[in-house]
């Protein structure tokens, strides 16, 4: 199937408040999708709907599907623990565990739901994850370090290491640069561009430049609504609605 | 602003006083403590600290079933209170739901409102009898080979004032400890969760990562309660000034053997001993809560900087 995850009418409420209405799209295997829009517009909420995210938010609500593999995540044959091994996150800001070595904050995931490994597997997949981060290299000599004494942009690949590690299909990224230096941004995105070979990734942004940059497909939300979704290169020359192209232009946002 | 206005200076002024009043007043106690307990000092020297004798008749005293049993029954609260409190701290929090969650904390908390003769009488009413007849009993029939719950079996016993105290002390573990997990930082539970962390692993890390320090700082508050209180646990521990290794035996507490002895001690010496046990009662607390106040103002400090 050439589409990793299709959202069919979906719609979110927190409490009476509806921040999310009908969105509909299809989002490409092995690609990288930017959802896109000013502050405000229900990007964040929506890219959490994908992983089940809310569910322990009090008044959190949705209706529609979001199908992965073809199963509604939200019917009740879903376990949203079993989900999110399969659809991995990063967040805005790099949340590694300030206690764990750098080591144990890749291997961690590798521990739930008792899985048992030998040492020497987990030894393997901590390289390799760390390897796909681009933090190898800088980090080799220095497993045994806190996550918490990492610089900013190391502590950020440390978390994509560290979701990559429980081989997930599906990374979402929320704003994963917006805590972050120009030179880590930089890494961040030649990150993404090298891993949406092997996984599908949905990045949230409010920065056109990177949606531009990293973007296969982008989708541009306003104010709850997708106002259009299409290749990243026809909706910065070419938008079809008005919306976008007052949004890519700078006219609001 | 401030020093302006004459009324203003006047008022600085006079909080002053007041607050440096309660700290004179403080340190006037622990002055007077320790000018009482001198002829006792002289008399026994530290040897008084590890004296087992208390015999008001010679005159020759030594505190230490006092402090052993302060110490004894306070650990006992805690390995009791420690878990239970925690443990409803993490369903209150974690698990119960919205409208459950006021109702139980305040409940909980209330138990800190009851005053402690009433614990007292309820201890000597019910729990005393309940647990002779129900676990010290069978347990000293049972498990009486094993020296810590060797009999006879009275009733009044450091167990019964450790238990006592543990439900008297819980309000305060699991008040500190629900702030405690209202410090850990929502991208750390989620991070954990986007993992596929069950929500039992959740809790779990963030414990692990953000609460050791912070209930290790509930844990000695409520040490630091349980060490000076005085009236629930003279109406249960069986005021016996003798050290037994068994639980189930009678003891006697720094506390309870100031309140019963004090108005009938009639010697010089005799007086001076007992406030020379309050002079260590004191100075025990205090370590105590100056333990908790410092773990948890640097947790405190730790998760303003977000780590």
């Amino acid at each position: 199937m050439e589409n990793a995850l299709q959202v069919k009418d979906l719609c979110a409420w927190f409490g009476d408040h509806q921040v999310l209405k009908n969105i509909t799209m299809d989002i490409r295997r092995n690609s990288v999708t930017s959802v896109m829009g000013p502050s405000g517009c229900g990007k964040s909420t929506f890219i959490r709907c994908l992983n089940r995210m809310h569910d322990l938010t009090p008044g959190f609500r949705v209706a529609g599907d979001v199908l992965f593999d073809g199963r509604n995540i939200y019917s009740e044959k879903i376990d949203p623990v079993l989900l999110r091994r399969k659809v991995g996150m990063v967040f805005q800001q790099p949340n590694p565990f300030p206690r764990m070595s750098a080591f144990e904050n890749v291997a961690v995931g590798l521990k739930f739901n008792g899985k048992k490994r030998s040492r020497a597997e987990m030894a393997e997949t901590v390289e390799k994850s760390l390897r796909m981060a681009a933090l190898w290299d800088e980090l080799k000599d220095h497993l045994g370090r806190p996550g918490s004494s990492l610089s900013g942009g190391q502590q950020q690949r440390l978390c994509i290491a560290r979701a990559l590690a429980v081989e997930p299909e599906v990374l979402l990224m929320d704003e994963p640069c917006s805590a972050l230096d120009p030179m880590s941004t930089a890494k961040i995105e030649e990150l993404i561009e090298d891993l949406s070979d092997k996984y599908t990734i949905v990045v949230v942004t409010h920065n056109m430049q990177q949606a531009g940059r990293i973007s296969d497909y982008v989708a541009f939300f306003l104010l709850g609504d997708l106002i259009e979704m299409d290749k990243a290169a026809k909706i910065f020359t070419n938008p079809a609605d008005k919306r976008t192209e007052e949004y890519i232009t700078g006219r609001f946002g | 602003m401030r020093g302006d206005n004459p009324k203003d200076v006047l008022f600085e002024k006079a909080t002053a006083v007041f607050a440096f009043g309660v700290l004179f007043l403080a340190v006037l106690l622990f002055a007077l403590l320790v000018r009482e307990s001198v002829p006792a000092i002289r008399k026994f020297g530290a040897a008084f600290l590890v004296t087992k004798t208390w015999d008001p008749v010679a005159e020759n005293f030594g505190a230490l079933p006092f402090i052993y049993g302060t110490l004894v029954s306070s650990f006992i609260a805690l390995l009791i209170a420690v878990p239970l409190a925690v443990g409803s701290a993490i369903f209150i929090n974690e698990f119960a739901p919205e409208w459950l969650k006021n109702p139980v904390s305040f409940l909980a908390e209330l138990l800190a409102a009851i005053p402690s003769v009433i614990y007292g009488l309820w201890g000597i009413f019910v729990l005393v009898p309940v647990l002779r007849d129900l676990l010290m009993k069978p347990a000293a029939h049972y498990l009486g080979w094993i020296p810590l719950f060797k009999g006879p079996v009275y009733g009044p016993s450091m167990l019964a004032a450790g238990v006592l105290l543990s439900i008297m002390i819980i309000p305060f573990i699991l008040s500190v400890s629900r702030e405690v997990l209202a410090t850990v930082p929502r991208l750390q539970k989620e991070a954990v969760l986007s993992l596929g962390g069950t929500h039992w692993e959740m809790i779990r890390i963030v414990i692990g990562q953000h609460c050791i320090p912070g209930i290790f700082g509930a844990t000695v508050l409520g040490l630091g309660r349980a060490l000076g209180e005085t009236m629930a646990v003279t109406m249960v521990i069986g005021n016996r000034p003798e050290i037994f290794f068994s639980i189930f035996q009678p003891g006697y507490s720094m506390a309870a053997v100031i309140a019963n002895e004090f108005t009938e001690a009639t010697g010089q010496l005799y007086l001076s001993a007992l406030v020379e046990i309050g002079l260590v009662l004191f100075l025990i607390t205090f370590v105590a809560n100056l333990a908790a106040k410092g773990i948890l103002n640097t947790m405190v400090a730790r998760a303003g900087r977000g780590l």
